[in-house]
């Protein structure tokens, strides 16, 4: 299935059937808690290499849907699928280390860490105790989290404890972690928010850049940013799908104007 | 309450004094025993009453450590670490009983005093072993290591932290206490073991035999210093700091959460277990009292003085808390409780760090 037959809104398939090329499969997902429906029978299809935006209002059910991929909240309904793993029977550090990496919308880090070692915790490697009892930093590793510090402007702070750095910094330290776990798919719970103009643009290049290679998804209410991105763009309305299409297609829509850009 | 009151690691020249003030005091309790065989009327001389109560406090600080492992680096707090010392202190108690062979009251030539009194004919399964010292030895390492496992592995599994853990800690080494009171289990009752003739071919209660113990507590201090510096030096322990500030963060970067936190617990359990076997024969008795709640609590707040997360502070505590229990006991003894009450609230408020706060200046 290709993205513009999705666009035009063709119908998903059956539910549970694999889909050629989908990394990401949810279908019919529904989380309601104490009978409030944050999610009510979404579907999804991310692909392979796909960079897809994400936008609703407030309380759309952005974030739920991401908990519901990282195995945080479990779907009242629906099928959650990571190519042929179902992720609503998997605890997060299993479905984490099958390549599913997430951003929070509040940057979560390590704060008695510095840069560095909370760089060097996300670092794809063996995660058991004892692997981490005997692991030394080798060069590779070392470069590699060097080169991840210069991207994300932090080289100056190694040393320094997460918790002293400002909220945009700390907004970097958390997409430097992504950029250090490898992801096939990575879940970047709005990135921006706290950074300046130029910040901005160069966190919509980094997300075209590493698109591609692997498959990212992005929650983001600055449309300057979502069009900067220039991907596909979903908008999520009261735990639905609402509209689905180019940033153009879904700013013209009149359903999306109504409840979300009218405002 | 974690992050605040995560001691940062001390910096620089601070470290340098404070490894160099540990190595100084290492060497002056190498020297006690050395001191304690000079003539009486020496200067220098050190009392037998110094010399047993300091090796009985070195035991007491390899405790604290396993404890500040456990907390200060993996924020489990445990309030039954008492127990896994009770345990560790137990299993070389059943060997100490054996070695006394015929010369026990009843002149019984395998079975302890208590259980020819209680009229068993043959030693239970149980005690099948315990006449090896090597086998003891395990045993006090592996038996609270298992029990640690069991209940880290249940507690864990199922995400209790915080008081809930505490307090599942707390009830084990209570139930534990009355499960030892009983004298159908097989451990001697309330009166638990006592009455040891000797150790390893040499008769307890000698100078020769103090001095030894002395210093095999002192390695076994040094040896568990190295084992969790080893530990929070390396990955692991930044990953238990993870686990400590953000838990449900680090299973997200894919930490198996459960995993890292048995490795710890297990771990502290059996360095509190070989604490315990090196406490009873310096002591001389072990029974049901030391799975009293209340030494667990207590243990706890040794490392809360000294400062937790950094290791150096729980030896810190442990040996100013017991001088100063020492010291009050003998000069007022109704006051102690009072006191360690006292001290943990003012070090609480004045002192979040902890004594070893006062070596450390902040880090960036
Ligand atoms: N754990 C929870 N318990 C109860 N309600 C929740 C929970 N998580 C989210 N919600 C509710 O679900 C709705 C969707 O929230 P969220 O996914 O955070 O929205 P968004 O990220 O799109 O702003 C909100 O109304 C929120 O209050
Ligand atoms: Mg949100």
């Amino acid at each position: 299935m290709s993205a513009t037959e999705l666009a035009a809104g063709a119908p998903h398939p059956p539910r549970g059937q694999a889909v050629p090329d989908a990394v990401l499969y949810l279908d019919g997902v529904s989380v309601v808690f104490d009978g409030f429906r944050a999610l009510n029978n979404l579907s999804l299809i991310v692909e392979a290499g796909e960079l897809r935006a994400i936008i609703g209002p407030n309380g759309a059910g952005k974030t739920t849907m991401m908990d519901v991929i990282t195995g945080k909240t479990r779907p009242t309904a629906g099928v959650v699928r990571f190519h042929d793993h179902d992720l609503t029977r998997l605890d997060e550090a299993t479905i984490a280390n099958l390549g599913i990496g997430r951003k929070f919308q509040k940057p979560t880090m390590f704060d008695a860490l510095t840069v560095f070692e909370n760089l060097e915790l996300a670092l794809k490697a063996p995660r058991g105790p004892f692997s981490c009892l005997r692991w030394v930093l080798d060069r590779t590793s070392r470069q590699k989290i060097e080169s991840t510090m210069a991207e994300v402007g932090l080289t100056a702070r190694a040393h320094d404890r997460a918790g002293v750095l400002s909220h945009g910094q700390r907004q970097w330290l958390e997409i430097g972690m992504l950029l250090m776990q490898d992801p096939e798919l990575l879940l970047v719970d709005e990135p921006v928010a706290g950074m300046t103009d130029q910040e901005t643009e160069h966190t919509a290049a980094l997300l075209v850049r590493i698109a591609g290679a692997r498959s990212v998804v992005v929650v983001e209410h600055d449309l300057e940013f979502v069009r900067a991105l220039g991907s596909k763009v979903t908008v999520l309305c009261e735990g639905s799908m609402l509209s689905e299409g180019s940033i153009d297609h879904v700013q013209n829509d009149p359903r999306v104007i109504e409840v979300y850009l009218g405002r | 309450m974690s992050a605040s009151l995560a001691a940062p690691a001390p910096a620089g020249a601070g470290r340098m004094t404070l490894r160099l003030v540990l190595i100084g005091a290492m060497l002056v309790l190498a020297m006690l025993p050395v001191l304690n065989r000079l003539p009486p009327d020496s200067a220098l001389h050190v009392s037998d009453f110094i010399v047993s109560i300091t090796g009985k406090w070195i035991t007491y600080a390899i405790l604290a450590l396993a404890i500040d492992l456990a907390w200060g680096y993996a924020g489990i707090l445990s309030l039954g670490h008492g127990a896994f010392f009770a345990l560790g202190g137990y299993a070389i108690g059943m060997h100490l009983m054996r070695l006394i062979g015929p010369r026990g009251v009843y002149g019984h030539p395998t079975l302890p005093d208590f259980m020819v009194f209680l009229g068993y004919r043959e030693l239970p399964w149980y005690w099948l072993g315990f006449e090896h010292f090597p086998f003891a030895i395990l045993m006090a390492m592996a038996v609270p290591g298992l029990l640690a496992g069991v209940v880290g592995y249940l507690a864990f599994r199922s995400r209790i932290t915080g008081v809930y853990l505490s307090i599942i800690t707390q009830a084990m080494t209570y139930a534990l206490m009355l499960a030892f009171f009983r004298n159908d289990m097989g451990f001697g009752g309330n009166n638990g073991f006592t009455d040891f003739k000797e150790l390893l071919g040499m008769p307890l209660n000698t100078p020769s035999a103090r001095s030894t113990l002395f210093y095999a507590s002192l390695l076994l201090l040094l040896g568990s210093l190295w084992v969790c510096g080893r530990v929070t030096r390396s990955k692991l322990g930044r990953v238990l700091v993870a686990i400590r500030d953000a838990e449900s963060r680090t299973r997200f970067l894919g930490y198996d959460v459960t995993q890292h936190k048995l490795f710890v617990f297990v771990l502290s359990a059996m360095i509190a277990g070989l604490a315990g076997a090196l406490y009873v024969p310096q002591v001389g008795i072990i029974n049901p009292g030391e799975f009293s709640p209340g030494n667990s609590i207590e243990a706890v707040i040794w490392v809360a003085v000294g400062g937790r997360g950094t290791l150096v502070g729980a030896l810190l505590g442990a040996f100013s808390v017991n001088a100063l229990k020492t010291w009050l006991t003998t000069v007022a003894p109704d006051l102690w409780l009072f006191a360690l009450g006292g001290l943990f609230v003012a070090v609480t408020l004045f002192l979040p760090r902890g004594l070893i706060g006062l070596f450390q200046k902040e880090r960036r």
